[in-house]
Formats: structure tokens, C-alpha cells, sequence
């Protein structure tokens, strides 16, 4: 019969909230702003790789077509008079006029680039790149170093960052994407945590302000009030956590769709000018984005882990401050009044922020350890060390510790949210809570 | 007897808010608990509402000891009442009837008959924003009746309702307890007391001062006056009376003890012409003042 009751405050707290316009609002909006922060560099940096056509005057005979290869810029060879062709070139379609002087080993300031309109930096940059690389190729010949040894000295450090385990295993890991998936988590938490703490209290004010609080708990006990209501917005939370991630997921496949063709258009140009070199670029380009990183570190870690232990802190952590939130929101009339009491908890949660900045920098100091072990920190703090590997001694007695604290500030949290949803400018007892703590339930 | 209170103690920090109270509430009867703000009234009913715990004392109910499986059998229409005020009538009727105990489907067939009952068929899916203070009331009303409790307890029932909607209350509440149902009711209004109550209790300084069936406590008040209307001239010493007030044609008079109606009535008779005989009985208004005033001397 109990069971029942809460199972239908849990329903009412559940729907009343998931029927709310800016419940979809923040669900839908998440998402996208995500997907266009992944989405507008990708676009934007399509936008950038339209291809420019350059003229070009060699009057060194240096140059052959197989030395001017750029992704962004289109060299076309050409011979005349540089007078000529310096007014000539934008009529016959050009972005631009490159003139080389015969003797531009001895005068590699005699380059000129001319133009109809200022050129961009990537377009001059690739240019003189391009005359400076063969210019050095042919100085280092004239003195006795060959194409090969100079080639060879174009080494570039990728280093590998791998985890050796006691049992000898070895994983690769990566620190960039680790610290990634750390900040993602470590925010994700903090926000919701302010959030639904919030939400609860705002629920348990109206529920006294609009006095209708008198006439449930004359239905029900408090303390099944509490607990549905706490588990109905923590049930909100993880349902707006699912559509964060499949809207997510969905959004980003979408748009990796819609610029499929493009991106791979341009990866295959990439290879083909990659091919002719040693260099790796395009293998390079993709360890350097951050995604593949994050990629990565889910690959190198136990994904099924990372995700119950991030519910697990979630839901722990948010029953946590929601009871203290749910105190609060009793002892006050309204959410105004409420202000003056909620930075005591909101404290505890915007600490456990900033530890994590450390945390992320060093996660086995000793401000990590210990931030990952007091249960108002650690829900943050342990989400934010787990990318990194945490010993499992250590995880399970941070989650046997949150568990405690949570049964503790539940315990007095619940004595003043029963007391105080009946108190219009009353004061009572420590005896008095004491007696309701011993009465029949 | 549905309820039995015996030895009941409330302690709060700063006061004693109920001091050894002891009362016996008849089935299907309609009490009227009275008494001046912070008396203890609502202590006392947040009591059997099992809301707050007694500090000492026993309570039983239908029987038995109070315990929280009667909380069912109980409808509470607080002083301080209210609704959720985003949410539907018809939703927020159903989650309160189903938190009562009731089925999903027996309390829509118990919610539907109120809806047709009190003629508010249309209302289902209003939000309680959109509803007058007046419509509000009649919503928690039927909140409170519609599990149909065995004791009905009404805090100032009738605060807020226009004169309608209060006489359409005043006929529910009667054939409410026309089916068997106990109606304890927390009041000022004293004509509302005449009107509805079988029994009453008055309770001041946290302790019951006068307890008891409405006619039985008013014949207690009553002061052996009374009220006669006739026609000559009523002489000053009348045997076994003393004359309170004398206007013309009529007169206010004070029997002394022992002295029988008829007797008097002869006494009257021998002199004027007598056209009418009442007895003056005490208005609860009267007989609240006068024993809140006493405890008060007496404190």
C-alpha cells in the first residue's frame, strides 16, 4: 500500500514535469548547440578549402608541376612578359600572379606575388612555403646535402602515451582525451546537480506556498512525499540525459551525413597529395582532433564502467543535495526567501567544480584523492579521475562513502523537511524531531 | 463512539498546546470543536490527522489504536488549504483520491458522480489557475469526500464560500452524515454550530472547558429567563420572578429557583392578560463569551 503511494507521487512528479514546455526546450537545445559546435569548425573549415588558382612565372626553371601541390591552392605554369601577365592574370580567371626571378637563389626577396584583391594569409602562406621549401632543397644541395638526407630530417614527434597495468597489460591512453571526457562529465554533473537540486526545492516551496502540502500529508508521510518526489526528478534528469545523447548521436550522424560526400572528397585529396611524400598527414589530422581523442579514450576504457559509475554518481550525488535542497525549500515560504539558504549547499557543489580543475591536472595528488573521497566532492571529483584509471579499492570506497553521506544528509533532512512544511514562523524542538523520528510509520 | 481521545498531551518549545484532552466523538454525528485562535484546535487535529505525534496520551479510532492504516478512513479539509495550480481538476482530483487508497477507476466512477452532483461537469480539464476562489473550494471539498471516509474533519469549512456555495456545502455536509459518516468541525461562525452540530467541545488554553450535546449544553447555560408579551398593567412584585426589563406591553423576567414554568405562567396569569410565554435560550455566541471569559478570570 506504501509502495503504491510512492510509486504515484513518483508519476505525478514525473509527468507534471516531463509535460513542461521548457523541459523540451532545454532537452532539444542541448543537443543542437552541441551539434553546432562540432558541426560550424567542420563547416567553416570546408568553406575555407575552395580551391584558388595561382599563375605562375618561373623564370629560374627551378620548379617542376610536381613541386607546386598544395590542397588549397591550383598552380598553372605559364611564360611571357611579367608586365604582361601582371595585368593579364585576373582577367584570365586567376586568384593571383607569382612571379619567380631567375635569380631567386641569390634574391629569394625578388618573389613576387601580385593580386586584384589583398590575398588571405593561407593563400600567401602556401605560396611562400612552397618557393621557401625548394629554395632550402636546392641551397642544402649546392653544399653537399642530398634530397634524401633532407627529407629524412623532416621527422615530426607523435609520441604515444600508453598505461602499463600491474599485470603487465598495456593500453593505449590518451591524456588530451581523457582530460576531454573528464571536463564533459565533471560539467555535465555539476549542472545537473544544481539543477534538479533546485527543481526539488522549487517543487517542495510550491507545494507549502500553495498550501496543498497539509492535505497530502495527511495521505501520505512525509518522507514518501520526500522520496517521490526526489525520484521523480531524478528520473527526469536521466531522461533528459538519454535524450541529450540520442538526440546527440542522431543530430551529429545527420550532419556527418550531410557533409559525408565532402569530407571524403577531401580526404582523398589529402592522400593524393600525400602520396607522393613520406609524411603522414592525413593519419596526423585525425589523431589531432579532439573527438578521436575522446574516441580513444573510450576505446582504451571500460565504456560500461565509465557510464554506471557516472549513474551511479549522478543518482547518489543528486539524491545527496536534493534532500538538503528539499530541507531548505521546507524551512522557507517562498523561492525568494529560499536564496538567503541555498548557497550553504550550493557551496559544496561549486567547490567540488573547482577541485576538479585540479583533479584534471594531476588526478592522482593528493587534493584528487581526497576531493574523490568526501561525498560532497566526490561525485564530480570521481567522474573526473575515472578517464584517467582509478584503482578499484579506491572506487568502491568513494561510492561506499557517498552512500553514507547520502543516508546521512537524508536522515537529518528528512527530520526538518517534516517539521518544516508545517511551520508557518514556528520553532520547534530537537526533543520534538526526535519523537517524530520514533513514531510509528 | 468513531474516536476516543484520552489524556492527550502536545508540547511545543515555547508552550503546552493541548493539556490532557480528553473527548468522546459519537458516530454519525456532526462536533463542533470551537474555541479562539491558538486554543489548540489545530494541534489537536493535525493529531488524529496523524500528521504530528502526540507527546503522550491514546487516540482510538473506530475501535482501535490510531495508526496509520486509518488515514484512509479519514477526509481532511484543512484551514490552510490548496491545490496544485498547474496542474487539471480532473488530474489532480484523481491523484488525490488514489493517495486516499482508491483504485484508478473506482475514484474516476466517485469523481464523475461528484462532477455531475455539484454541477461542474466541464471542469475536468481546466487547470486550478483558471478556477475562482469559489470553484477552488468546491474542488477540495470533493478531495475530501470522495474516498468516502468513515470521520469527515472540516477546518473552517465554510471561509471563502459566497452564500450559494455555502448552503450547497451545509446540504452535502447533512447527507454526508445521513450515510453514517462523523463530521467533526473546527469553527468560529457559532451560527454555523446552532445550524449543523449534534455535539460540541470548547476548547481554551490548550484544555477542553465545556463538552457536550448541543441541547444538553445550552440547557446548562440557560438562565431561567424569559421573554412575555401581554396586555394591562404587570405589577412589580410578582411571587417566585424578578422583573429584568419592563417595556410597554412586554417584559423580560428571572425565575427564582424551584419555580416551575407553570407555576409561573399562573402567577402571570392572575394579573395581565398573557399572549406569549418564551423561554430565552442562550446563544452559543453568549455561552462562548461567557466561558472564555471565566477560564480566562480563571487562569
Amino acid at each position: 500500500m506504501h509502495m503504491n503511494k510512492i510509486l504515484l507521487i513518483i508519476q505525478r512528479e514525473y509527468i507534471t514535469r516531463v509535460l513542461k514546455k521548457s523541459f523540451w526546450i532545454s532537452s532539444l537545445l542541448a543537443p543542437v548547440l552541441i551539434t553546432a559546435i562540432y558541426a560550424i569548425p567542420i563547416w567553416l573549415a570546408m568553406k575555407d578549402k575552395e580551391v584558388k588558382r595561382v599563375e605562375i612565372l618561373d623564370l629560374s626553371g627551378l620548379w617542376k608541376k610536381s613541386d607546386l601541390v598544395d590542397k588549397e591552392v591550383e598552380f598553372v605554369f605559364t611564360s611571357g612578359k611579367e608586365q604582361e601577365l601582371k595585368m593579364s592574370f585576373a582577367s584570365k580567371g586567376y586568384d593571383a600572379f607569382v612571379s619567380i626571378p631567375e635569380d631567386v637563389l641569390a634574391n629569394p626577396k625578388g618573389v613576387h606575388i601580385y593580386s586584384a584583391k589583398n590575398i588571405g594569409m593561407s593563400l600567401k602562406e602556401s605560396v611562400e612555403k612552397l618557393i621557401q621549401n625548394k629554395v632550402r632543397q636546392e641551397l642544402l644541395l649546392k653544399a653537399g646535402i642530398s634530397s634524401q638526407i633532407y627529407e629524412s630530417t623532416q621527422v615530426d614527434i607523435d609520441s604515444k602515451t600508453i598505461t602499463v597495468s600491474n599485470d603487465g597489460k598495456e593500453t593505449r591512453s590518451s591524456s588530451g582525451g581523457a582530460m576531454i571526457l573528464a571536463g564533459i562529465m565533471g560539467m555535465v554533473l555539476y549542472v545537473t546537480l544544481l539543477l534538479y537540486g533546485s527543481q526539488v526545492m522549487n517543487g517542495v516551496i510550491e507545494e507549502k506556498s500553495s498550501r496543498i502540502i497539509e492535505v497530502i500529508i495527511s495521505s501520505v508521510k512525509p518522507y514518501q512525499l520526500l522520496l517521490g518526489k526526489i525520484i521523480g526528478v531524478g528520473l527526469v534528469g536521466l531522461t533528459q540525459f538519454l535524450l541529450w545523447i540520442v538526440l546527440t548521436i542522431g543530430l551529429t550522424q545527420i550532419t556527418s551525413k550531410f557533409y559525408g560526400e565532402k569530407v571524403k572528397n577531401n580526404i582523398t585529396q589529402i592522400k593524393k597529395i600525400d602520396s607522393g611524400k613520406q609524411s603522414t598527414l592525413s593519419s596526423k589530422s585525425e589523431e589531432e582532433s579532439p573527438m578521436s581523442e575522446v574516441t580513444k579514450v573510450l576505446e582504451s576504457t571500460n565504456i560500461p564502467m565509465i557510464i554506471a559509475a557516472f549513474l551511479f554518481y549522478f543518482f547518489v550525488g543528486y539524491m545527496l543535495y536534493s534532500s538538503l535542497f528539499a530541507a531548505i525549500g521546507s524551512a522557507v515560504e517562498s523561492a525568494t526567501e529560499a536564496q538567503q539558504f541555498t548557497f550553504i549547499v550550493m557551496i559544496p557543489i561549486i567547490l567540488s567544480f573547482l577541485m576538479a580543475q585540479y583533479t584534471m591536472q594531476d588526478p592522482d595528488s593528493n587534493i584528487a584523492f581526497w576531493a574523490s573521497m568526501i561525498p560532497f566532492t566526490s561525485p564530480i571529483n570521481m567522474m573526473v579521475r575515472l578517464p584517467y584509471g582509478v584503482p578499484v579499492w579506491e572506487l568502491i570506497l568513494s561510492m561506499t562513502l557517498l552512500v553514507l553521506g547520502f543516508l546521512g544528509c537524508s536522515w537529518v533532512s528528512a527530520r526538518i523537511y517534516r517539521v518544516g512544511i508545517l511551520m508557518y514562523g514556528k520553532k520547534v524542538t530537537w526533543k520534538e524531531l526526535g519523537k517524530w523520528l520514533f513514531y510509528k510509520g | 463512539m468513531i474516536l476516543s481521545i484520552r489524556q492527550v498531551v502536545k508540547k511545543y518549545s515555547d508552550h503546552l498546546a493541548l493539556d490532557h484532552i480528553d473527548l468522546e466523538i459519537p458516530r454519525a454525528k456532526i462536533f463542533g470543536l470551537l474555541g479562539p485562535n491558538g486554543a489548540g484546535k489545530t494541534s489537536l487535529i493535525r493529531i488524529i490527522n496523524q500528521i504530528t505525534a502526540p507527546d503522550s496520551g491514546q487516540i482510538i479510532f473506530d475501535g482501535e489504536p490510531l495508526s496509520p492504516k486509518h488515514v484512509d478512513q479519514i477526509g481532511y479539509l484543512p484551514e490552510e488549504r490548496g491545490l496544485y495550480k498547474k496542474m487539471k481538476v480532473g488530474d489532480q482530483l484523481l491523484y488525490l483520491a488514489q493517495l486516499k487508497g482508491m483504485s484508478k477507476s473506482e475514484a474516476i466512477s466517485k469523481l464523475k458522480d461528484w462532477f455531475i452532483r455539484l454541477d461542474i461537469k466541464d471542469w475536468w480539464n481546466k487547470p486550478v489557475d483558471d478556477l475562482s476562489k469559489g470553484m477552488q473550494q468546491k474542488t477540495q471539498f470533493i478531495a475530501t469526500v470522495v474516498h468516502e471516509p468513515k470521520l469527515l474533519i472540516l477546518d473552517e469549512p465554510f471561509s471563502g464560500f459566497d452564500p450559494i456555495n455555502a448552503n450547497m456545502l451545509k446540504d452535502e455536509i447533512l447527507a454526508i452524515k445521513e450515510r453514517g459518516t462523523t463530521i467533526l468541525f473546527s469553527t468560529h461562525r457559532m451560527e454555523t454550530v446552532e445550524e449543523l452540530c449534534d455535539d460540541i467541545a470548547l476548547i481554551n488554553h490548550s484544555r477542553v472547558v465545556l463538552a457536550g450535546e448541543k441541547v444538553e449544553v445550552q440547557n446548562r447555560y440557560k438562565q431561567n429567563t424569559f421573554k412575555i408579551r401581554y396586555l394591562g398593567n404587570l405589577p412589580i412584585g410578582l411571587k417566585g420572578m424578578e422583573i429584568l426589563s419592563l417595556n410597554e406591553q412586554s417584559a423580560t423576567l428571572k425565575m427564582d429557583v424551584g419555580i416551575s414554568s407553570n407555576q409561573a405562567i399562573s402567577e402571570i396569569i392572575s394579573h395581565v392578560d398573557l399572549l406569549e410565554f418564551q423561554e430565552i435560550i442562550p446563544s452559543f455566541n453568549d455561552i462562548f463569551i461567557q466561558v472564555v471569559k471565566e477560564t480566562n478570570a480563571y487562569e
